[in-house]
């Protein structure tokens, strides 16, 4: 190992060493971030990151006090305006690495509405897309270590799939009337087995929005709390921590997989539900 | 993050205490997300975040970027539009060569037959000349030859003659030769 890396070193150079470096010192800074909570001792509080608490001062959370949940949607915006905007403010037929980025983003969700819901789902790409880009960069924010997790929040979770539930149920019944009713009506079913089905289908469409919310918040909250609770462990067991060590890193790679993932879930079951709205017929 | 860890402990202390003495005697502060004070907080700046990242999608990165695909699509039918127009001007270039060098080689062709054609007469005519000058210079001799053999039957009968009348005169002498009788039967032994 250590041949391997001044083997390395003297190939590449000062440029990777510095490199190396840097990662070491993140990945300390990792560390040290999971674990600064504990002053010693098994007293672990994997729920303690979701706290939501004022940025300035001491107070109670009013409606409109600046908390680390704002700050951390902020960066999400922040985020997406360094992609979307600054990333392709160059705006190349030759696409720069950011812009190729946002074009690729662009191409992913616009391809995944057109195929999942149809032509006629383009027009509301746009509130699609707002969504995917904030549950991915919220997501992502949340990985950074000592972060808030936006999207951890059952409260945030809720509100995007009551949007979506809302929109796309007016929408269903703007757009096809009574005719909408259709949806919970499955014709291919023996006659007798219909109305068995109505009550099954419409059961199953008023749990929707239950399923997306818990889906999105419970994965991030359970992967974060997860990562929590091993950090602690390392910082308990003094010496042989290595080996929660090595569970925090193979755990956080999987988050980093699972935050992609249910960005990508939430937006195509949308598109899903879209999908029904605009066309209810089975 | 220190701070705020000190901060968050002062305000659970007592919550943690409580939940070491009756474990999860009160859900509060086991999840931070039924925490439903914050609920309203969460919301309202939720709601603030996606309008934001909505109006700056829908005003500035959208209309870019699907510009950006356009412009770039524009782009490659030009220019796949300008590389088949090449294409076929290359083609027609080639066929236009081919057809050249197929003429100056029909053209080639047509020079050296007319050159071997040609030269064919010359010789010809040059041959049909020696052939000419051939048969009668080999008539000439011929005639000669016949002349000269001619000659020397002639010779040859005279002296044959002369020889003859020399022996009769020697086998008989005194004897008158009959020049005439003598000539006659020479000839008719020469000829015969």
């Amino acid at each position: 190992m250590a041949t391997e890396s001044t083997n390395s070193l003297a190939k590449s150079g000062a440029g990777k060493m510095i490199f190396f470096v840097l990662i070491g010192l993140a990945v300390l800074a990792f560390i040290a971030a999971l674990m600064d909570d504990y002053e010693g001792g098994l007293s672990i509080h994997p729920m303690d990151q979701f706290i939501v608490a004022p940025l300035f001062g001491d107070g109670p959370v009013g409606m409109f006090t600046i908390t680390n949940a704002t700050l951390w949607m902020a960066l999400a915006v922040l985020a997406v305006v360094l992609l979307m905007v600054i990333g392709t403010r160059g705006r190349a037929v030759i696409p720069s690495r950011s812009q190729s980025m946002a074009e690729l983003a662009y191409g992913f969700v616009r391809n995944m509405v057109e195929d999942v819901a149809g032509k006629d789902a383009l027009p509301y790409f746009p509130y699609i897309f707002t969504l995917f880009l904030y549950i991915l960069c919220a997501n992502f924010l949340g990985l950074i270590p000592g972060s808030f997790t936006t999207t951890s929040h059952i409260a945030v979770t809720a509100i995007l799939a009551a949007a979506v539930f809302l929109t796309v149920t007016i929408l269903g019944f703007v757009k096809n009337g009574a005719g909408f009713l259709s949806l919970f009506w499955v014709s291919s079913a023996p006659l007798a087995l219909r109305p068995i089905l109505a009550v099954i289908e419409l059961i199953s469409y008023f749990v929707r929005p239950v399923s997306h919310s818990i889906r999105l918040a419970g994965n991030v909250m359970a992967g974060h709390a997860v990562l929590k609770v091993f950090a602690g462990f390392a910082g308990a067991l003094g010496l042989a921590g290595i080996a929660p060590i090595i569970g925090v890193v193979a755990i956080y790679g999987l988050e980093v997989l699972v935050s992609a993932i249910q960005a990508y879930v939430f937006t195509i079951l949308t598109c899903v539900y879209l999908k029904d709205a605009l066309h209810p017929h089975h | 993050m220190a701070d705020e860890a000190e901060t968050t402990d002062a305000a659970h202390g007592a919550a943690d205490a409580a939940q070491a003495v009756a474990a999860h005697g009160d859900g509060a502060p086991g999840m931070p997300q039924l925490d439903f004070s914050t609920f309203p907080n969460q919301i309202f700046w939720l709601v603030l975040t996606l309008l934001a990242i909505f109006f700056v999608l829908s005003k500035i990165a959208l209309p870019r970027i699907s510009a950006v695909i356009a412009e770039r699509q524009g782009t490659l039918t030009n220019d796949l539009a300008a590389a088949e127009d090449l294409k076929r001007q290359a083609a027609e270039a080639e066929e236009s060569y081919n057809t050249a060098l197929a003429n100056a080689r029909a053209e080639a062709q047509k020079i050296a037959q007319e050159t071997r054609d040609e030269i064919q007469a010359q010789l010809q005519v040059e041959i049909d000349k020696a052939d000419a000058q051939i048969a009668a210079r080999a008539s000439e001799g011929e005639a000669r030859i016949a002349e000269i053999e001619a000659g020397a039957l002639a010779t040859a009968e005279e002296v044959a003659r002369d020889v003859a009348a020399e022996i009769v005169r020697a086998l008989a002498p005194g004897q008158d030769v009959d020049a005439e009788a003598v000539s006659a039967a020479v000839t008719a032994r020469v000829r015969g």
